[in-house]
This record gives C-alpha cells, structure tokens and sequence, in this order.
C-alpha cells in the first residue's frame, strides 16, 4: 500500500496516485491496483478513497447545483437556456410558473433574460432540466454577470460559505454564486464593484492554494481604505433599494433541497452527502433585513460547497 | 469585427454596459477614448518571415506574418510590385469564430485592413518592381487570430503595420532571365503608415476600441484608417445595422486622431528597436 | 530571414549534426501552458525554430449535428500552418497535407482521452504553427496534450511525440527542417507513456528492419524526456499563480472548520 503524492499536490494526468487496497474516485482512473490521476488538480487521500480535485474543466451540470443561465430560446411551453458547457438546458413552465399560466410563456421570461435556476434532472443522453422552485431561484435583473472557470467556483463559496459571505459583508454587495461559472454581482457604486470582480479573479488564480481567504480579505479591506480615503460621500453604501426582490422571496416556498445521491452515470460524478446541511445555514442568517435576500442565496450554494471541500484549506 | 445582432446577449450585460456608459463609465474602467495596453512583439518569426509581428490589444491578440516572394506583376500594373493582405479569425481564438471557409466577418476583415494599407500608399509599389513587365516583388502580409476580446481590426491593422516595418528581404535582380540574389538586404519601401481605429456606438455613445462585451451590444461601429498627416484614407461603417448621425462620425474622427500618434509612435519605435 | 541553404553536409567528423547536436539530443524545447485566455485550454511550444499554438474547447456542442456520436465525444483535430511559417509562402488554403496531419494527431490522441464521458459533445484542437522548422506534427502533438490537460478533459495521460530521422546512414533524434529535407528518412512517433505504445506512427525514406526497431527505440527514450518536459509544464503553470512565501504546512486559516471526510459511494473511471 502506498501512496505517492503530498497533501494539496497538483497532479498532472498519468501521474501514479497510489497502489494498493484504495478506492479510485473522481478524477482518477485504475488500472490493476494503481490509481493514476486523469486531470490536472488536486490530490486528495480521504480514508482509502482518492481523488483529485480538477482545477479547469467547463461545466458539466449536477443535480442540485444552482446555476445561472440566459434564455435563448422559447418554445411552447419550455425555455431552453443557456449555462455554459456542452449541454444546453431545458426549463419547462410547470418547473417555474404557478398555474395557471398564460399560453404565451414568453410574457413571464424572454430571450436575454437571466436567471437562477437548480438543475433538477442531469444525464449524458438528454440535456440538463431547470426548475425554478426553490427559494432565492428567479429571474435576475441590474447587477453584471461575472464568468469564471467553474472548477473555481467552491473556492469562490468557501467552506460553509466564508469567503462569499466574508466578499459579501465587507464590500455591502449582493451576489448569486451559480455552480457554473457565473457570478452575479449588485453593488451600489462602480468601484465597490470592480474591486468584488478583482477578488473573484484573484480567488480564481488562486485557487489552488492555502490562505487564500486571508488575502482576499486583506486585499478588499486595504482597497476599501483606499476608496474611503478618496471620497467620503454618504451615498457611497447605499443599501440597493429594491422592492422586487423582498417580494419575491415572500413568493418562494421551499429552500432547494439536495437531491439524493442514486446511482450516477459511469464516470467521475462527485460524491454528495446525504444529510441535509440546513442545520449549519441556519447559523449563517442575521437579522438584519436588506441582507436576508442574501443570506438566502447563499444558504442554496452552501449546500453545494460540501462536495468540493477538498479545494478549501 | 462580427455583426452580434444575432448572438444572444443576456439583457443584464447590455443593461450592465449601457448603465456604466450613462455614468460615464466602461466595463474596464478606461476613458471612452482610450485605447487598451498594446504590447507589440517583434519578429516572432525570424528565421522563416521577412517579417512578422504579435499585437496584443487588451485581451485581444494577434500574429501577423510578411512574405516577399518574386513572381510577375498584374498586367494592368506591369511597374508595380503585388501587395496581398489576407487576415483570418481562426476558430481557436473565440467560441463565436467557426470552423470553415472565410464567412463574410472575416472577408470584411481581410478587406479593411488591406484597404488601409493600400488606399494610403503605405508601400511605394513602384519600388517594388524588379524589371517591368517580367518581374516584381510580392508582398504578402497574413494575419492570423490567436485571443478574441473584442477589436480584431485595430489590432490586425497594428500587426500588419509593425510586420510591415520590420520586414527583411534579399535584394533580387534579373541577370540574364535568372533571378540572382545580389546578397544586399533591404527593406520594404515605406512611405506612410495608416492605422485602423474602430469606434463603436452603443446608444448616445462613442467608444473606442471595443472590448467584446461592448461590440456584443453595439449599435455599429466606424472605422477609420489615419495616416501619418492625419489624413483619412479609409472608412467602413460596419458591425451592426444601427444607424449614426453626422455629428457622432465627426465626434468619432477626433477620437481616432486624438490615438493616432501614439500609436504609431509605439510601431515605429518596437520594430525600429528590436529587444 | 536568411535564405535557405542547404548544409553541406549533415554530420561532421565528430559525428555531431550540422547544429552541433549529438545524433541523440533534442533541440532546446519550452513548453508553457495556458497562454491563450479564450480557448479551454492552450499551450504553446517551441522545439528549435518551430513554434506552435495549440489551444483547445470543449466539450461543447457540436456543430454540424450530423457529426455527432451517441456514446462519446467526437474530437476534432485543425492542424494549420501559417502562410509565413515556412520560406516558401504556403498558401492560405488548408492542403491536403494538413488535413492528414490533422487526422493523424487526432488518432495520436484519441486513445488517452476519456471521449465516453462527454456523449454527443465535440472536443475542438485547433493548432497553429506559426513557425515550422521540422517535426511540425510531433511538436504539435506535445502542444496538444498539455492544452488538452489544461482544459480539463480527463486524460489517461500526456502523449509526448518526437521524430527520429537518419542522415549519411546515422539515424538521429529530433529532425530540424534541414535534416529532414536532406536527410535519408523520417519517422514521426508519439507513444503512450505508461505502456510505451505507439499512438502515431509514420514512416518516409529508407530503412532496414534493423535501422527502423532502434530508431523507434530511440524515439521511445525520447519521448519519455519530452514527457518530463511536458509534466513540469503543466506544473509550472501553478506554481505561477501561487503568492510568494507559500507555506504549505497543515496550517489552516483563521475561516477552517472541521473537515468532513464523509464521501458515501465513489465512482470509478474505468480503463477501456
């Protein structure tokens, strides 16, 4: 039994992982009873089991994921929807809308519109399915789309959300994580909104190593000093004022759940937990009313962030 | 640069460029006259082009080459060397670019960034003939995509130019109806230099260089080819059907001639001083 | 540019080649991944004076539909030389000679990737040479690996490809342009690391059953330098992007929680 590589190594493809009595995971292949790596990541040994974590890759959608995507295309009663990747996505209006809805589906969501969808039904032979239902899932408006690598997005969430929230409450924005390699950002002002932009790129160069959060955090809290030397206006942090969204949240029923882990296409499909983590969101949520829309938003992707904990320290 | 109208753009990107443009400000932060940091390498192709040049622009990159080859003039032109710019958006530079034969996109590129060089006179073609009526020099400048960030005109144009200044090619003579090379080294015989600058109009809004971002929501753009006396030599009114008034292409000419300058003060000087 | 010349001869009485390579020594090769920003993944290689793009995409959806393949990805290999890449302008238009080299790096690659995840989807190559001077294919395959690693496809491993050659007799590794031209033969091979298998496998010129065993052979040793090579390339991109005074210890930051090591059931990738 051995095994050949350091915590946190990145690993190239037809790199020997281990030999032995280990458990060939995600991003892995065997071969006899070696365990090589098939991407270029992060090794991870847990228990037994190894995997390597990928570092670039384009976004192959997993049930439960939140992601955010832009219609492209109406058709009787179905959006078809773009999230990047190989796949185009497919929302049908019973996934979305309340009956009874009108005929023309197009009145609700159109072409160009963006918006925060789960992924309900993923496999290799028909396209990923969208639902709407789920607390915090809407359609987007204002704010600007940011487009990371996907492989980087659970470094983005952090462990049980640290960094996201930690961006969050330092730069008073609002942000939607999608698995897929978007980010949606609403600042008040420009320049708190390209520093977010400059911490969601430094985090995706970054990823790959330790400490990040503590630089990430250093680096907003030295810029904000910056921009409140410069100008000290009062309405430079005001709250976004918009009454769409409170509403909307009052619309939403049940907060997205984690679909339990069946068995998966072949392949390297990530194993989930099957507890649901709600208990640790609960935690997250303050009081305080303009940041409830958030903290909703970030409960969906905690659940996501389990999974990939490997990137985090 | 393509026509977008047909890609889908999400309403949150126009919406987020048409906000910032209102505040009087760019995705990227630049002033609406800027142009984005242009690095210039010289001769990446040294041992096989007469010359060659890699533009970047922002995010945008390019690699333009020059052959000289000898071959017979056009028999309209029997004293006039042959100039041939070509420029191709080869699919590994963008999603958007796709595989196959040159689509109207890429015809309209090659096109302006020739017309440019060619409605300048940037090269005296008459110095470029060998013995009239038999024998001439054939330019040949190609460019050649690499990273699509929006602008693939400007920077094509500056590569070309800059490969252009930089080009190298044995001195031919005809002795006895066989080529000879002499062993002499020469230069192309410039006379000009006419740079590409593209404006984009996005709503009551002129910008220069388009980023990708922008050129997906553009209007149209203008571009226009500036000489070194700052004369005009070639315009095209391009990249979506959205008209624009007389005062925006008057507002657009200043725009160009306020970059022109530097930026060929910045050819000159790379390919002049090769690192 | 100087004008082409042809040595006068290929190997001197030391028995070095006419650029003063041992019969066995590869030309001075720099690898460097991830240099193109819009593609999936790239990597740029120079071997001597060839110096090539490879950028990849994918997987994505495939265009036209009629390509597509029910239970895998379909890849799709562009090999293009520049006009300007070699001393005799080539011509724009894509040549025959382009599209088998195309299909031959496709069939070099093909079996390290795990096309079976990624059904109905397309993987795109495309490959730039933007300078040629000899083992264009071979350098390209190099290039091609590391990009396709960059952009995440799952790989059984990197394919490292070289060209073995023979000049007055003498078979010799890494042909440059001349040697290939003026040279007796040229053997282009890329090979499956872990086994040693052939995944590319030409042959121009004469040679003995003999002459061809150990010229593959030595185009196998090679090829395993060149595989350090691209590994460390693919390395090297991530120390880059690492801060400086990277300390990794088990230190945790100040935002570590308890680590969860519950993963339930794995799934494996099976080799074929």
């Amino acid at each position: 039994m051995a095994v050949y590589f350091q915590k946190r190594e990145v690993v190239v493809p037809g790199q020997l992982l281990a030999e032995g009595r280990y458990r060939a995971s995600f991003g892995t292949y065997d071969d006899g009873d070696r365990i090589y790596s098939a991407l270029v990541g992060l090794a991870e040994l847990r228990g037994n089991t190894v995997k390597v974590v990928a570092l670039e890759g384009v976004y192959i959608p997993r049930e439960g994921d939140l992601v955010l995507g832009t219609i492209t295309i109406v058709t009787g009663n179905n959006w078809k929807v773009d999230i990047g990747g190989p796949y185009l996505a497919s929302l049908h209006a019973n996934n979305a809308l309340r009956r009874p809805y009108d005929d023309d589906i197009s009145r609700y969501m159109d072409i160009g519109d963006v918006i925060a969808a789960e992924v309900i039904a993923f496999d290799r032979v028909t396209g990923p399915f969208l639902g709407m239902k789920g607390r915090g899932l809407r359609r987007l408006d204002s704010g600007m789309i940011l487009e990371i690598s996907p492989a980087k997005i659970p470094r983005v969430i952090g462990r049980r959300g640290s960094m996201i929230n930690m961006i969050q409450d330092i730069l008073r924005i609002q942000t939607m994580v999608g698995q897929n390699g978007r980010i949606w950002i609403r600042a008040s002002n420009i320049e708190v909104m390209r520093l977010a932009i400059k911490a969601f790129k430094m985090i995706e160069a970054q990823a790959h190593t330790s400490r990040l959060t503590d630089r990430v955090k250093t680096m907003l809290e030295e810029e904000m000093a910056n921009i409140h030397g410069e100008e000290m206006s009062e309405d430079m942090f005001e709250e976004p004022t918009d009454i769409e969204d409170s509403k909307e949240s009052e619309d939403i029923a049940e907060p997205a759940e984690l679909v339990e882990d069946e068995d998966t296409a072949e392949g390297e499909e990530p194993v989930k937990p099957e507890k649901s983590p709600k208990t640790e969101a609960v935690d997250e949520i303050k009081d305080d009313s303009p940041e409830d829309a958030t903290e909703e938003e970030t409960e969906s992707e905690e659940t996501e962030t389990e999974t990939k904990e490997e990137v985090s320290e | 640069m393509t026509d977008f109208s047909s890609e889908i753009i999400s309403h949150i990107d126009r919406g987020f460029v048409a906000d910032l443009l209102s505040k009087g400000e760019r995705v990227d932060g630049r002033a609406f006259g800027e142009y984005r940091e242009i690095i210039i390498e010289p001769n990446p192709v040294a041992a096989k082009a007469e010359g060659s040049a890699i533009v970047r622009l922002g995010d945008t990159s390019v690699v333009a080459g020059v052959k000289v080859l000898t071959g017979p003039p056009y028999p309209d032109t029997p004293d006039e060397g042959v100039i041939m710019i070509a420029a191709e958006m080869a699919p590994m530079a963008s999603p958007l670019f796709e595989l196959g034969p040159p689509k109207e996109p890429a015809i309209e590129l090659a096109r302006i960034v020739d017309r440019g060089v060619r409605e300048s006179k940037t090269m005296d073609a008459k110095a470029l003939c060998i013995k009239p009526g038999k024998l001439v020099y054939m330019v040949f400048a190609d460019v050649y995509t690499l990273e699509y960030d929006g602008n693939l005109i400007d920077a094509s144009s500056i590569a070309v130019n800059a490969a252009l200044l930089g080009t190298k090619f044995p001195e031919i003579k005809l002795e006895d109806g066989e080529e000879v090379a002499t062993g002499k080294e020469l230069t192309l015989p410039l006379q000009n230099m006419a740079i590409e600058h593209t404006v984009a109009k996005i709503g009551n809004h002129l910008v220069i260089d388009p980023v990708l971002k922008e050129a997906m929501v553009m209007d149209c753009r203008l571009t226009m080819a500036v000489d070194k006396n700052d004369n005009f030599t070639a315009m095209q009114k391009g990249g979506g059907a959205g008209p624009i008034s007389l005062e925006m292409v008057d507002q657009a000419m200043g725009m160009a001639l306020d970059s022109s300058k530097e930026i060929r003060e910045l050819i000159t000087s790379t390919m002049k001083n090769p690192e | 540019m100087s004008p082409e010349v042809k040595p006068d001869s290929l190997l001197n009485a030391e028995g070095l080649r006419f650029d003063g390579r041992r019969i066995d020594e590869l030309r001075p090769v720099q690898m460097e991944v991830g240099v193109l920003k819009t593609a999936d993944g790239s990597a740029s290689i120079r071997q001597g004076k060839t110096y090539i793009l490879a950028a990849v995409y994918g997987p994505r959806e495939l265009h036209p539909r009629h390509l597509t393949l029910n239970d895998r990805a379909f890849l799709r290999v562009v090999y293009r030389m520049a006009t300007f890449s070699v001393p005799d302008r080539k011509r724009p238009a894509p040549s025959r000679r382009e599209r088998e080299i195309s299909m031959v790096i496709a069939n070099a690659l093909q079996p390290v990737l795990f096309l079976e995840q990624y059904p109905k989807a397309v993987i795109d190559v495309f490959i730039q040479v933007i300078q040629a001077d000899g083992g264009t294919r071979c350098a390209a395959i190099n290039a091609a690996s590391l990009a396709l690693a960059d952009a995440g496809i799952p790989m059984r491993s990197l394919v490292p490809s070289v060209a073995v050659g023979k000049a007055e007799g003498t078979l010799i590794v890494d042909l440059g342009d001349e040697e290939d031209k003026y040279g007796e033969g040229d053997v282009p091979l890329a090979i499956l690391p872990g086994t040693n298998e052939l995944t590319l496998l030409q042959q121009d010129g004469s040679f003995t059953r003999e002459e061809l065993m150990e010229a593959m052979q030595m185009g196998i040793n090679a090829c395993k330098y060149l595989h350090e090579l691209q590994k460390d390339a693919l390395k090297r991109s991530y120390s880059k992007k690492a801060p400086e005074g990277e300390d990794d210890d088990d230190e945790m930051d100040d935002y570590d929680d308890d680590l969860e090591t519950d993963l339930g059931e794995a799934d494996i990738m099976e080799d074929e």
